[in-house]
């Protein structure tokens, strides 16, 4: 289903998705206040983007000296090509320890290697211990938001859901009393896992650490209780120093939710005795990203998720339009690169205002590179034929002005004169809930003509 | 006041030249006003930008290079649109970046942005008792940077607000969303119709709710797509270009 066919569902339910806009813009807004409070906010952007960009084009060397420092530190290492690499990496550490559960908090790049699929189908139970995840991963759904995954769900629905999955009471949907009910399912799972699971928000070189952000302490929990912990990183995660961390965590949570700074900012640097750390760092396509001359600093993104709050179409059409885990407009610059036939519509899925390049903490061009892929797409003929014939009639009449008078001339008689149902019909999407202009007498070149020219 | 010697063209696009005369006639006759030498440059077109942002600027070469011909001698180019400036400065294929194209791309403004940086003026004499609420058109605004857009920090400024305010009369009123999309897009309002309609609607809410007669703005691309709305749902508002509400004020 291309993305404009999902986002007529989306909104369907005017309600909801009226609902959806306004939760998400009231993030936006939060967002704004606390950048408000911050005088050097630009500057900090500035610093961000400066040192990801440094960062990735010497990724080879930063990611060497992490390796090296992690090492020391007593921390695994473990390369993944791919999705499927970094999958049976995974299973390859619990198998060897024997663990058949793992406790996850939030991220997305197991998201994207599908790990929990992969993991249950070897019979390895997986518990998401977000309470966004675990809702999702209760209702069997994927996430819409990389934040707040489960922001298209109403506190209604949760209710319903956790009453037959944690049977807790009939209609009572009050947030508190629903994340108390899960909180208490995800003690038992924490206190008994063998295994934990994060991903890496900050990944630096010079010390061979990592840096996890999360607001309801899962991760923490898990970590600490389970003799195990398998962090996932892809490569783009790393900065160069310790010192680099304070920009990013100024704006992450900032950028993320309005927060000045995440609950938990957790770092890990090596393992407590008896117990053991693996990072998994994953490519997955990354470097052939990193290779593209246009599109290689959308791997800057430190995945706050500001770019889906700021975004009029996401907010208007849902995180699940977008078919894919990285949605809204950092999801439309990453996807076509991953397959370009499933996702050649996303970077069509943008008026460009260019909001989300704005609201980027890392200043990543998102709506210049919405506009490359663009060019991409065409390039690769992957759009639809009527389309392509429709823009390269276009394109002859507009390189002909006189053609160009001819044709806007017809265009003016027709709308004045043709019976309604000639001009508003299914072959003119404008005309399903807009008026056409009113056309008037002359254009402005015959005005001017007639009026100015010669005189 | 420009130097008397300075050549200014006007390019009035395709879809104004054919469906809105009028806002052609109001740029000329406001420039004029403000003692600019217009010439309206003949057979002229379109940016390409209907092509470009569809994802085929390879085949935007022959309009722009027609365009570049058309403009290239003008110490300054005026046009009543944010975005087919912006198109022009950002978007013209590689194969035509030349010297004329360097000089055009520095030297084409939008209307506001000329009236406040080139002829260096901030405050015009007339009169016009409306309320109004201004669209920020988003080319003018993230593009051009016409105006502070509400995501980046700093000291806030806007040209054609500045513009409007000093016109006796003129109630700005405030909105909830003071820069949010209108959903046209180009080609985007009919590839992505649903979202563009209720992206539409919601900003004529917003203006409609703070009680604005005329919803105004520096481009007509975003004001047809909101004017079509209006029209087909009959609701008490109407729309101006900005050109419009200047020129129609220092009569």
């Amino acid at each position: 289903m291309s993305h404009a066919e999902a986002s007529d569902i989306f909104l369907k339910n005017a309600d909801r998705a009226q609902w959806h806009d306004q939760a998400l813009w009231f993030v936006r807004q939060k967002r704004d206040l606390q950048k408000g409070h911050i005088p050097e906010w630009e500057q900090l952007r500035n610093h961000a983007s400066a040192i990801k960009e440094h960062t990735l084009s010497q990724l080879d060397h930063y990611l060497k000296e992490f390796e090296k420092n992690a090492l020391q530190n007593g921390i695994k290492i473990h390369w993944a090509t791919d999705a499927q690499e970094h999958n049976e990496i995974v299973r390859g550490i619990l198998k060897k320890a024997k663990i058949q559960k793992l406790v996850k908090s939030k991220s997305m790049l197991t998201e994207e290697c599908h790990l929990n699929t992969y993991l249950e189908k070897h019979g390895i139970k997986v518990i998401e211990s977000d309470l966004g995840e675990r809702i999702l991963q209760l209702d069997h759904q994927e996430p819409s938001h990389i934040v707040m995954p489960a922001i298209h769900m109403k506190r209604r629905e949760v209710g319903e859901l956790f009453e037959k999955e944690l049977s807790t009471e009939p209609g009572n949907d009050d947030p508190q009393y629903l994340t108390n009910a899960a909180r208490n399912s995800l003690r038992g799972h924490f206190v008994k896992a063998e295994a934990a699971m994060t991903g890496v928000n900050f990944g630096i070189a010079e010390t061979g650490g990592f840096v996890v952000c999360t607001n309801e302490g899962n991760a923490d929990m898990g970590v600490h209780h389970a003799k195990i912990h398998i962090a996932s990183m892809g490569i783009e995660k790393l900065i160069p120093k310790k010192d680099h961390l304070a920009i990013y965590i100024r704006l992450l949570a900032r950028s993320a939710t309005g927060q000045p700074i995440t609950t938990y900012t957790s770092h890990f640097q090596k393992p407590e005795k008896g117990k053991e750390i693996h990072v998994v760092i994953v490519d997955n396509g990354r470097s052939e990203h990193l290779g593209k001359k246009e599109f290689w600093t959308a791997l800057k993104c430190i995945r706050c998720g500001a770019c889906m709050n700021t975004c009029p179409v996401y907010r208007r059409s849902g995180g699940h339009s977008y078919n894919y885990t990285i949605p809204g407009p950092i999801g439309s610059i990453l996807t076509p690169r991953i397959d370009m036939n499933k996702h050649a519509d996303l970077p069509f899925a943008s008026s460009l205002c260019g909001s989300c390049s704005d609201v980027c903490p890392v200043k990543i061009n998102i709506h210049e590179q919405l506009y490359q892929w663009r060019q991409e797409v065409t390039a690769q003929g992957k759009i639809s034929w009527e389309k392509e014939a429709l823009l390269k009639i276009t394109s002859r009449v507009l390189a002909n002005p006189r053609l160009f008078q001819r044709a806007g001339k017809m265009a003016r008689f027709v709308l004045k004169h043709a019976p309604r149902f000639l001009v508003y019909h299914r072959l003119n999407p404008w005309g399903k809930a807009r008026e056409m202009p009113t056309p008037p007498d002359q254009s402005f070149q015959e005005w001017y003509n007639k009026n100015r020219r010669n005189t | 006041m420009p130097q008397k010697s300075m050549k200014v063209g006007l390019f009035v696009p395709c879809y104004i030249d054919q469906f809105y005369p009028n806002v052609g006639i109001h740029t000329l006759q406001l420039l004029e006003k403000l003692g600019v030498e217009v010439e309206v440059p003949p057979n002229q077109n379109c940016c390409g930008q209907p092509l470009a942002n569809s994802g085929m600027e390879r085949n935007t070469i022959k309009i722009c290079s027609h365009f570049i011909q058309l403009f290239k001698d003008y110490d300054a180019v005026v046009s009543p649109s944010g975005s087919c400036v912006l198109q022009i400065k950002e978007h013209v294929p590689k194969e035509l970046h030349d010297e004329n194209y360097s000089k055009l791309k520095n030297n084409i403004y939008e209307l506001t942005e000329f009236i406040s940086d080139v002829l260096k003026i901030d405050s015009l004499r007339g009169s016009f008792t409306h309320r109004v609420g201004l669209h920020q058109s988003c080319h003018g605004l993230r593009g051009l940077r016409n105006a502070k857009s509400s995501e980046l920090a700093g000291e806030p400024f806007a040209k054609a607000e500045k513009l409007l305010y000093s016109i006796k009369g003129v109630k700005l009123v405030e909105l909830d969303r003071t820069d949010e999309c209108c959903g046209f897009g180009g080609t985007f309002s009919v590839f992505e119709e649903g979202v563009s309609v209720q992206m539409g609607k919601d900003r004529i809410k917003d203006h409609e709710s703070h009680g604005a007669e005329i919803i105004t703005a520096t481009d007509m691309s975003c004001l047809m797509h909101l004017e079509g709305l209006i029209k087909r749902n009959k609701q008490p508002i109407r729309i101006m270009h900005i050109a419009e509400i200047l020129n129609t004020a220092m009569k």
